[in-house]
């Protein structure tokens, strides 16, 4: 498919014109919930071409960095079983848990391997029949289906020696969560397309409603993003607070309803542990009744150490936008790319890893 | 969150598994989450799954939609008076 | 060779590490220097100055589209003695093999090396082998060294590139980093895409004959593009800016990159090469290239620019201007 025209340099200056057209006469804070969207706007360089009246915020977009200490301790005491291959996706290696990653556990002798699809794990699974291969499942309703799929795979398949950790987390929720916290200042939402293509746009619908919050579900090229933006500081200055789409040809008003079927045929809510913000209720899932042989953390006697949070860190103001990445005290000094000390710096679409490969901010005087 | 590129559909297989197509680079996905998928059809693939169908007219109307709206009008005035 | 396996015994100093020798080292690699089975090699040196580098290679899986673990140690280490501008003229050999290697697989591999040699008019001179047990290490690794010897006033150092220097790339990103992950264990994909492993220093000698104020030549190989601009704008003092639309990428790299969320300028290449020249030197050093052997596709990227010192920056495709930074550790793909 030629997406070309979503990059259209001519295009892009009509649409960065129209926003700063757009001026609604007061400072305006705009909040992405997706990392890839945190990425795309780093990379493209699309700060830089704002107006000064319009700051874009990163917020709790990246499930690598919100996945809490807990959770990746869980997963290093899973790969600590003898006869145990731990299967991810390569954004969980190298985030630093309590005491360990695991990229550190491998290094150990652990049996920790990298997959592209839930599916290459279940591969495994088949093709290691001796062996208990656990997925470490993490992300956001885009990738809760897949898993919810893998399993209802394994089960038809009578595959026995599969299993999830799951540490999945769904967004509207959390987004309500910000908008209820006193201290985090947003004017307006820019939503994630690929959680939206699953789950649609009904579920935002009350930050509309109930907090007058607007947002518009943006795709990830240049144009897509110019786009959203520009729909929500139109919005704001009419003084409009809606749920739109600016992402058309991947989203539909009400998402995918296979996708959500299967979701809800193999989990439940439950509250999930949100690093740096804590605990929010209803934002976790959990394997139902039903396939909680598939369930790591029943299947193996793990013990888990007492989480420690790391000091001086300030991942939970970074993933609220109270604090610019650069802002943070740790940013560069100590805390980089090579050496990160947060979740916020180590996984590739952390805000702080995006500030920093891709901007100066903060750099020059680390 | 959630990388998901679009992929051409080229030969559908058993148990809803899909041959695609990325720009050259063919890899199996499931479309267990959009079954309705037939060859031919572009869908937006995250971890080896298609998550759904995405319409290439509607990605041509989106753009010139955006082509369309006032500020190009005014732009396009601009280029034709400044000739 | 009566076992088809390596065994220890192949590494022990008796007469089965001379059957190994004799059977597939001198045969396939068919060099006379090698056949006198000397300590030390005596050799010819038509010049002053020595070019000297060395590279160990322990690339798993050994075989992958397009060449194999072989290929890649010639051209490597003929690569890195010719980026000094010298011309490359002896390789040492070094093995370490796995007990219970495949004699068959040493064979080709051993076939590829010599291909490499021959096309890169090298001569592979000494070598050493030595059995290590099972699981001490991956089937095989290989270092090899290289000598080659410099012309009178060639010095090149990626200290030299200065503002307004243009920066030439022989051909397209990541080919050959791509090709290898695409048969890794739980990654696999398919493409036509193969490694891009091949001899440069006929290319390199035909851009310096063309451009003789060339500051310098880097191969992009692991960490890409990115570290090696990033290592000549540090060590110059200089910002590099290139142009993202003038970069050739192969669209299924393009894909595979996008699938797995790699950036194309971290991906590994093994036959590409880098020039920071002098502007006004600039199309006859491309023209220089392109005329080489693999270097059809080759192209101005960036320029050189005053400061700030050490930054490598892309202008996108849409016009806006990121950092270009080094690969952080492995590269590792990823769904975010």
């Amino acid at each position: 498919m030629d997406l070309s025209g979503f990059r259209d340099p001519e295009l892009a200056r009509g649409l960065i014109d129209a926003i700063h057209g757009s001026d609604p006469g007061r400072p305006i804070k705009l909040m992405e919930v997706c990392g890839t969207h945190t990425v795309s706007i780093a990379k493209n360089g699309l700060r830089g071409v704002m107006p000064e009246w319009l700051t874009l915020l990163s917020g709790p977009g990246c499930p690598v960095c919100v996945t809490a200490n807990h959770d990746i301790d869980t997963a290093i005491a899973i790969s600590q079983v003898p006869d145990v291959i731990v299967t991810t996706f390569g954004d969980m290696m190298k985030v630093p848990g309590s005491y360990s990653s695991l990229t550190r556990e491998k290094s150990e002798g652990r049996d920790i391997r990298i997959v592209y699809s839930p599916l290459d794990a279940l591969e495994l699974a088949k093709r290691e029949p001796d062996k208990q291969v656990v997925f470490i499942a993490v992300g956001f309703e885009t990738t809760v289906p897949l898993i919810a799929a893998s399993i209802m795979r394994a089960q038809e398949a009578g595959i026995e020696n599969f299993s999830i950790y799951c540490s999945h987390k769904t967004v509207p929720a959390a987004l309500g969560a910000l908008v209820n916290d006193p201290e985090v200042k947003v004017d307006a939402f820019i939503l994630p397309g690929h959680v939206s293509t699953i789950i649609g746009m009904e579920p935002y619908r009350f930050l509309a409603e109930e907090y007058h919050v607007p947002g518009v579900i943006a795709g990830f090229e240049p144009i897509d993003m110019l786009q959203g933006i520009w729909m929500l500081v139109k919005q704001l200055k009419e003084g409009r607070a809606e749920i739109e789409i600016a992402y058309m040809r991947g989203v539909e008003p009400q998402g995918n309803p296979t996708a959500l079927a299967m979701v809800e045929k193999v989990f439940e809510p439950v509250d999930a542990d949100w690093r740096g913000i804590g605990v929010i209720p209803g934002t976790g899932l959990a394997l139902r009744e039903e396939y909680a042989a598939w369930d790591a953390s029943k299947r193996f006697d793990l013990e888990i150490p007492e989480p420690k949070e790391i000091k001086g860190c300030q991942c939970g103001d970074v993933l609220r936008g109270i604090v610019l990445p650069f802002q943070c005290k740790l940013f560069g000094r100590g805390c980089t790319p090579e050496h990160p000390i947060g979740p916020c710096m180590v996984s590739s679409e952390g805000s702080c890893a995006a500030y920093y490969r891709y901007t100066d901010y903060g750099r020059e005087e680390a | 969150m959630c990388l998901a590129i679009p992929a051409r559909i080229v030969e559908l297989g058993d148990i809803h598994m899909a041959s695609v197509d990325i720009m050259g680079v063919s890899r199996t996905v499931s479309i267990d989450l959009c079954p309705e998928a037939v060859v031919g059809d572009f869908v937006l693939v995250h971890a080896g799954f298609a998550l759904q169908i995405i319409d290439e007219q509607t990605a041509n109307e989106t753009l010139d939609l955006l082509k369309q709206l006032p500020f190009f009008a005014e732009e396009a005035e601009a280029v034709a008076e400044g000739a | 060779m009566r076992s088809d396996r390596i065994l220890l015994a192949h590494g022990s100093g008796g007469t089965m590490m001379r059957e190994l020798i004799d059977e597939v080292f001198v045969t396939e690699f068919h060099e006379d220097a090698l056949k006198r089975l000397d300590d030390a090699a005596s050799l010819p040196f038509p010049g002053d100055r020595i070019a000297f580098s060395t590279d160990t290679y322990v690339v798993t899986p050994q075989f992958f589209p397009g060449g194999d673990i072989g290929r890649l140690a010639i051209c490597g280490t003929v690569n890195d003695v010719a980026t000094s501008g010298a011309t490359p003229l002896y390789i040492s050999v070094g093995f370490i093999l796995e007990e219970g290697f495949l004699v068959e697989d040493l064979r080709t591999i051993l076939h590829s090396m010599r291909a490499m040699a021959e096309e890169a008019n090298v001569h592979i001179v000494t070598g050493d082998t030595k059995v290590v047990g099972k699981g001490s290490c991956d089937g095989i690794f290989i270092n090899t060294a290289g000598v080659g010897v410099l012309a009178e006033g060639v010095d090149l150092s990626g200290s030299y590139a200065k503002p307004g220097d243009k920066v030439l790339l022989s051909g397209s990103l990541g080919d050959h980093g791509i090709a290898i992950v695409s048969i890794r264990e739980g990654l696999e994909f398919s493409t036509d895409i193969e490694t891009d492993a091949a001899p440069l220093n006929k290319l390199v000698a035909n851009v310096l004959a063309a451009a003789p104020n060339t500051r310098c030549f880097r191969d992009p190989t692991r960490g890409g593009l990115a570290s090696t601009l990033n290592e000549i704008a540090d060590a110059s003092g200089v910002s590099i800016t290139v142009q993202e639309t003038s970069v050739p990428v192969k669209p299924q790299v393009r894909g595979a990159s996008e699938m797995l969320g790699y950036d194309v300028f971290q991906v590994a290449n093994e036959g590409k090469m880098c020039a920071i020249v002098p502007a006004e030197e600039a199309e006859a050093a491309l023209a220089a290239m392109k005329a080489s052997p693999y270097g059809e596709e080759a192209a101005i990227v960036g320029e050189v620019a005053e400061g700030p010192s050490g930054k490598v920056y892309v202008k996108t495709a849409f016009g806006a201007t990121r950092i270009m930074d080094m690969l952080v550790g492995e590269q590792l793909p990823r769904i975010c």
